[in-house]
């Protein structure tokens, strides 16, 4: 007899999402489906637009990477436009997305996840949350809380907004940056890059006193996509595409221009997220991760000093190969973190970056335009088509949630393998199948649910519809 | 011209005979809302935000077109005026399609400002969501009448000031629409000189430099204003 364990709402992760796990006979999770039900038709209210309307109009989608739609926006009006940004604009716009990479990674760590880990999977429920870090550990909780602001305070100061940016334009960037903002924005960087290391010190901490739960937590192989600059160096803005096997061998490294002949899409009947996965290896064996391991794992290097020791011992747990397991995506996101302040530094100290010379002009150019660059949660593509006034045809976005979404799935069902038995689900279960999803800092919608204050609702049924066990909490 | 007085909330005011209440209102520092009124072009009346209460008329007045006469007395900040405003502004933002979060013009709007300054916090109106055309034909600007809100400043700075009278309307009521010519894509009109005073004068985002991002271009309608002074008024 089949039964259905639904656990509902997903609490700590943006939007709504769903889990139902299906029993088989024996008792036994035998399939796991990771549900959105979200709808939003964002690509098709644009159409009718004006294509240079875009960087404006995307970072709309979402509160949590609004710089990253914006920016994959405005490549593509670049490219409409076949224009070059002016180097100042280039500066700024990777000044920008380090900026919003570091707010987002520090919410994810800091926000959403180390309550896990410090306070444990079967802490309560109430008061697992950056509040209950913040009573355990303040010192912890208030670092964090700092890091994150400084992300947010490198976009404020940049074009004068914290979450929803206005500045990226077409051919560079709207605004330039003054000596004054430089200089606040330096000053902060000591702190910032001792937060890092102090939360790649927890993370390792609990990696070795937890190595058998961390080493079977959603642990299963897959290829990694991420974009890469000069020999190999993880790059957020801009290089090529490049796609590794779980033993690292490289399947392809390509412009991002090239997209469409390497990912695929299908939709699936219980999830508004389509499934994407690489051509060349078929929808069974084709999906792949991005995101923080997606790079860290598809990179030959780090450009920083810092972040490529850290590189280097990441990689060493694997032999120098692909480290695999979700969990492992939070190791890799602090990696990123760590690189995201040293790569401030290194803007923030170019002489280029206070620069007024920071757009370039152009008009259209050309019919269709692709704008690609790292998202927090991995790569992220804007696909533009207009017509010879510039307004919109066609459009196509996507993100990386979306192709993280067949691993998610997949890192649910094992979890769930794990530590669901029979049918019932523990406090502890429920709390580690939510986990497996976070790791992955899905976000699915733009509303922000940071203090996990959304119920969650788990029903059990038999294969006759008949409601076993329900277990609730608000 | 003879100096006349009006009284205005009560107060004398000195006037020129020949000004319109709201020049008087103005003069005298009295503010009125205003949204079609554009100073240096013709009057139209059309957006009703000016209104006045006049006594021995039961009707509202558009302060904008009224001439001062004699010891006229004129209210301008009734409890009626104030919910009249509001429902005009409601209604105004309910026609058409007006997303400020993504529009050129956001931060600066005539039509936001009055959203504010009418203390707007909803539109207890049904939006009517119409179907409106974005014409992007020509190269250095942009119509969307998503975002119009026909003033028609637009269509009186072409005619008058410009020469050019490039823009009219078309239809009634809510199906009115600004067109170019007879109704031509933009780039395809033979009036237009470029001259781009419509953009300066729009208060919303309705026309603006195709080019330039939210935040990157202000309007300039003061310089329109100085423009027509100097020339003396504008052509007929
Ligand atoms: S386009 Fe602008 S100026 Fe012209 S009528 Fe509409 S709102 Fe007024
Ligand atoms: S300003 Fe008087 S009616 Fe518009």
């Amino acid at each position: 007899m089949a039964t259905t364990v639904t656990i509902n709402p997903v609490t700590r992760i943006e939007g709504h999402a769903r889990i139902t796990l299906h029993l088989g006979d024996d008792h036994k999770v035998h399939e796991a489906y990771f549900h959105v039900n979200e709808f939003r038709g964002f690509e098709k209210f644009c159409e009718g637009r004006l294509y240079t309307e875009m960087p404006t109009i995307t970072p709309r989608i979402c509160g949590i990477c609004p710089t990253s739609h914006s920016l994959a926006s405005a490549k593509a009006c670049d490219a409409i436009q076949r224009l070059i940004p002016t180097p100042t604009g280039v500066l700024l716009r990777r000044l920008a997305q380090a900026g919003q990479m570091l707010a987002s990674h520090a919410l994810s760590f800091f926000h959403l996840s180390s309550p896990d880990l410090l306070l444990g999977f079967d802490a309560d429920p109430a008061s697992r949350n950056i509040l209950g870090l913040a009573a355990k550990a303040p010192e912890i909780a208030v670092k964090g809380v700092l890091l994150r602001k400084l992300g947010q305070e490198v976009s404020e100061r940049l074009t004068g907004k914290k979450i929803h940016v206005l500045g990226m334009v077409p051919g560079g960037m709207a605004f330039p940056l003054s000596e004054e903002d430089r200089a606040a924005l330096l000053a902060q960087l000591p702190a910032a890059l001792e937060t890092c290391q102090m939360a790649l010190g927890i993370l390792k901490g609990y990696i070795d006193s937890h190595r058998d739960m961390v080493a079977s937590f959603a642990m299963f192989e897959s290829p990694y996509l991420g974009t890469v600059g000069p020999e190999g160096a993880l790059d957020f803005y801009d290089g090529w595409l490049r796609w590794v096997d779980a033993d690292g061998g490289v399947l392809a490294e390509v412009p991002p221009q090239r997209y469409r002949e390497f990912i695929a899409e299908r939709s699936m009947d219980f999830t508004y997220l389509k499934y994407p996965y690489f051509k060349p290896l078929g929808f069974e064996k084709g999906f792949y991760q991005v995101g923080p391991l997606g790079r860290v794992n598809a990179a030959t290097r780090m450009s920083t000093p810092l972040a490529q020791a850290e590189f280097r011992e990441f990689r060493s747990l694997n032999g120098g190969r692909p480290v695999h397991g979700a969990f492992f995506h939070h190791y890799a996101r602090l990696i990123e973190m760590l690189y995201c302040v040293e790569e401030l530094k290194r803007l923030l100290d170019d002489p280029g970056i206070t620069s007024t010379d920071v757009q370039a002009r152009g008009h259209r150019n050309a019919l269709e335009g692709i704008g690609h660059t790292e998202a927090p949660r991995g790569t992220l593509f804007h696909h533009y088509h207009v017509d010879d006034t510039g307004v919109l045809t066609r459009v196509n976005l996507l993100i990386a949630t979306g192709q993280n979404n067949p691993a998610m799935n997949r890192a649910v069902l094992e979890v769930a393998k794990q530590y669901v038995d029979g049918e019932r689900i523990t406090e502890g279960a429920l709390n580690r199948v939510e986990h497996a999803i976070r790791c992955y800092d899905p976000c699915l919608s733009c509303s922000t649910h940071a203090l996990g204050s959304m119920p969650i609702d788990m029903s059990l049924y038999s294969a006759s519809g008949e409601e076993l066990d329900r277990a609730r909490r608000s | 011209m003879a100096a006349l007085e009006i009284f205005v909330n009560d107060r004398k005011v000195a006037c020129e005979s020949g000004a319109t209440v709201l020049q008087a209102c103005r003069a005298a520092g009295v503010n009125l809302p205003t949204l079609c009124h554009f100073k240096g072009l013709s009057e139209v009346g059309a957006c009703r935000l000016c209104l006045v209460e006049l006594e021995g008329s039961p009707r509202l007045a558009a302060a904008c077109t009224l001439h001062v006469a004699p010891n006229q007395r004129i209210r301008t900040d009734t409890e009626r005026l104030r919910r009249y405003r509001r429902m005009t502004v409601e209604l105004l933002f309910s026609e058409r399609n007006h997303v400020c979060s993504v529009c050129s013009a956001n931060g600066d709007c005539e039509l936001q400002e009055l959203g504010y300054a009418v203390g707007m916090d909803h539109v207890r109106f049904p939006f009517l969501n119409p179907i409106c055309n974005l014409d992007a034909s020509k190269s250095e600007f942009a119509i969307d009448h998503n975002r119009c809100v026909l003033c028609t400043r637009c269509v009186r700075v072409c005619a008058e000031v410009e020469g050019a009278h490039n823009w009219d309307v078309q239809g009634r009521g809510f199906l009115s629409r600004i067109v170019s010519d007879l109704n031509q894509p933009w780039a395809e009109s033979t009036t237009c000189t470029t001259c781009g005073k419509c953009i300066d004068v729009c208060p919303v985002g309705a026309l603006w430099p195709k080019h330039k991002a939210q935040g990157q271009f202000e309007k300039r309608p003061e310089f329109v204003s100085e423009l027509i002074a100097k020339r003396g008024r504008g052509r007929p």
